[in-house]
């Protein structure tokens, strides 16, 4: 498939009860400034919504943002069911506040990617890139 | 080739994939779309277009419920739903939003909802939306809801492919019939007021109807004691005839759901016109028409590109530039003279 045919397609989603989602849109239009098309669901998704909207869009990359805590609960269910979904393939990372000590299990389970309030979108956006077409091309 | 049978048996992922080969018209996509092709032809597409903000994703979503979960006695519809939004110019990104609007239809096998992004294309969709239309009504989904990027102007091209198009407006935008886009009467068959919960309601209204009465002055002849009288119609209460179809408008608050039942009446009533009228089949008898002389005009084009000799456009178009010959001799030259030349 050539470049021009190619985009990658993001889901950034937020899941659980904290009601803020200004992170997630921030990344969301560094994604879309990076070339990127980014589905955005919005507030208070749970894991079943969030792998309902990555099946019927056919995303690359999920990313969740969770600030409330949760993520140790949340990301593995998310990947649990997308892998239910036969979409195994669809690289997950989260962005939030997430203690230092809990991402080698996050990472365990599956995610790709864990970024932090500090993090550079930029970062985000050459990690998404390499994971996603640096496999393709591999 | 793609998975066509799983597509049409129901596999929601392999109609995901196949959605996403149609986006990028690759050729797995375009040989998928023919043999999905005897299978289409059966939905109902209805357009939902508006400007920016009136509330099209929120009306897609209670009027995609509404067909989920019909009244007594009304089976319940298949939906799905396609929401275009703008690719950004500059990076080529999109932020596709739409679904935020759209949360009261998750777990509902019933009901799949694609985001697209315009992907460069003007005119409110994108080039291949009609093509993941296509798919989903091949798929077997009885409804389909497409929403236009809020483009703030009348766009023919969803009038063009949905058989009923609604166009949103909201209270407060501007009520005077200047500030309603030139040309929503030539694309809308039903429109809607949304916001009804919102001052002003009142001024949109009389800005639509008095716009509908400049359309359609039909003088009406009554009889009355033997005499003749004309009767300009008021357009609300004009009678539903068989041959003209009078958009009704339709008042909504699309946050509580309020007149979407009615809406949902009115589009009812739209198909039944346009079968009833044949407007049905000349809807998609022109759809194909248009589509088949595009695609063949792209594969004439790209024919005659193949076959021309090398450098000889150039020189027909120096020549041309050079005013020795007119725009139509150069026409004529590349068409005849490439391959004596
Ligand atoms: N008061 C009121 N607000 C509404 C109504 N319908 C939608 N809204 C609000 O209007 C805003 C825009 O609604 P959307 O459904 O996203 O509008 P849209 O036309 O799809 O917007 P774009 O896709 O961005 O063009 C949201 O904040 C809705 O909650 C309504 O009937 N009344
Ligand atoms: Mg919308």
């Amino acid at each position: 498939m050539s470049a021009s045919e190619r985009k990658i397609r993001v889901l950034i989603a937020k899941p659980g009860l904290d009601g803020h989602d200004r992170g997630a849109k921030v990344v969301a239009r560094a994604l879309r400034d990076a070339g990127m098309e980014v589905i955005y669901t919005g507030l208070r998704q749970t894991p079943e919504m969030i792998a309902e909207a990555a099946l019927q869009e056919d995303v690359d990359v999920v990313g969740l943002s969770i600030l409330s805590g949760a993520h140790m609960a949340l990301a593995p269910r998310v990947l649990e069911l997308l892998k239910a979904n036969g979409q195994e393939h669809v690289k997950v990372f989260i962005g939030g506040i997430i203690p230092d000590e809990d991402v080698p299990g996050l990472k365990a389970v599956g995610v790709s990617g864990v970024y932090g309030p500090g993090t550079l979108t930029d970062q985000i956006v050459a990690d998404i890139r390499q994971i996603v077409l640096g496999e393709e091309a591999a | 080739m793609f998975p066509v049978e799983d597509v049409l048996a129901g596999n929601r992922l392999a109609l995901a994939r196949l959605l996403t080969a149609i986006e990028n018209d690759t050729p797995a996509g375009r040989a998928a779309l023919s043999a999905l092709f005897p299978h289409a032809g059966r939905a109902h597409l209805i357009g939902v277009t508006g400007a920016p903000g009136t509330g099209k994703s929120s009306l897609v979503n209670r009027l995609a419920y509404h067909y989920r979960h019909p009244p007594d006695g009304e089976a319940p519809k298949t939906v799905a739903i396609v929401a275009v939004d703008p690719s950004s110019p500059f990076s080529g990104g999109a932020v596709l939003g739409d679904r935020v609007r759209m949360r009261d239809l998750t777990g509902d096998q019933g009901v799949f909802i694609r985001s697209m992004a315009s992907r460069g294309s003007l005119g409110g969709l994108a080039r291949m939306t009609a093509g993941v239309v296509q798919a989903f009504d091949a798929a077997g989904y009885e409804i389909v809801l497409i929403e236009t990027v809020g483009a703030g102007q009348a766009e023919v091209d969803i009038a063009r492919l949905a058989h009923t198009t609604l166009v949103v407006e909201a209270p407060g935008l501007g009520d005077d019939i200047q500030a309603i886009k030139a040309g929503i009467l030539e694309i809308a068959d039903i429109l809607v007021i949304n916001k009804a919960d919102r001052p002003g309601v009142e001024n949109t209204e009389r800005a639509l109807r008095n716009m509908l009465n400049l359309a359609h002055p039909l003088p009406r002849v009554y009889r009355h004691h033997g005499a003749l009288q004309e009767v300009l119609p008021a357009v609300a209460e004009a009678p539903a005839d068989e041959a003209i179809w009078i958009p009704p408008i339709q008042k909504t608050i699309a946050t509580r759901g309020d007149g979407v039942p009615e809406l949902a009446a009115e589009i009812a009533r739209h198909r039944t016109h346009l079968e009833a009228s044949g407007d049905w089949e000349r809807r998609w008898r022109a759809r194909l028409q248009r589509e088949l002389e595009d695609l063949l005009q792209d594969a004439l084009v790209h024919r005659w590109r193949r076959e021309i000799p090398p450098n000889y456009y150039e020189d027909v178009f120096s020549q041309l530039v050079q005013r020795q010959i007119s725009p139509r001799q150069a026409v004529d030259a590349l068409l005849n003279g490439g391959r004596e030349a």
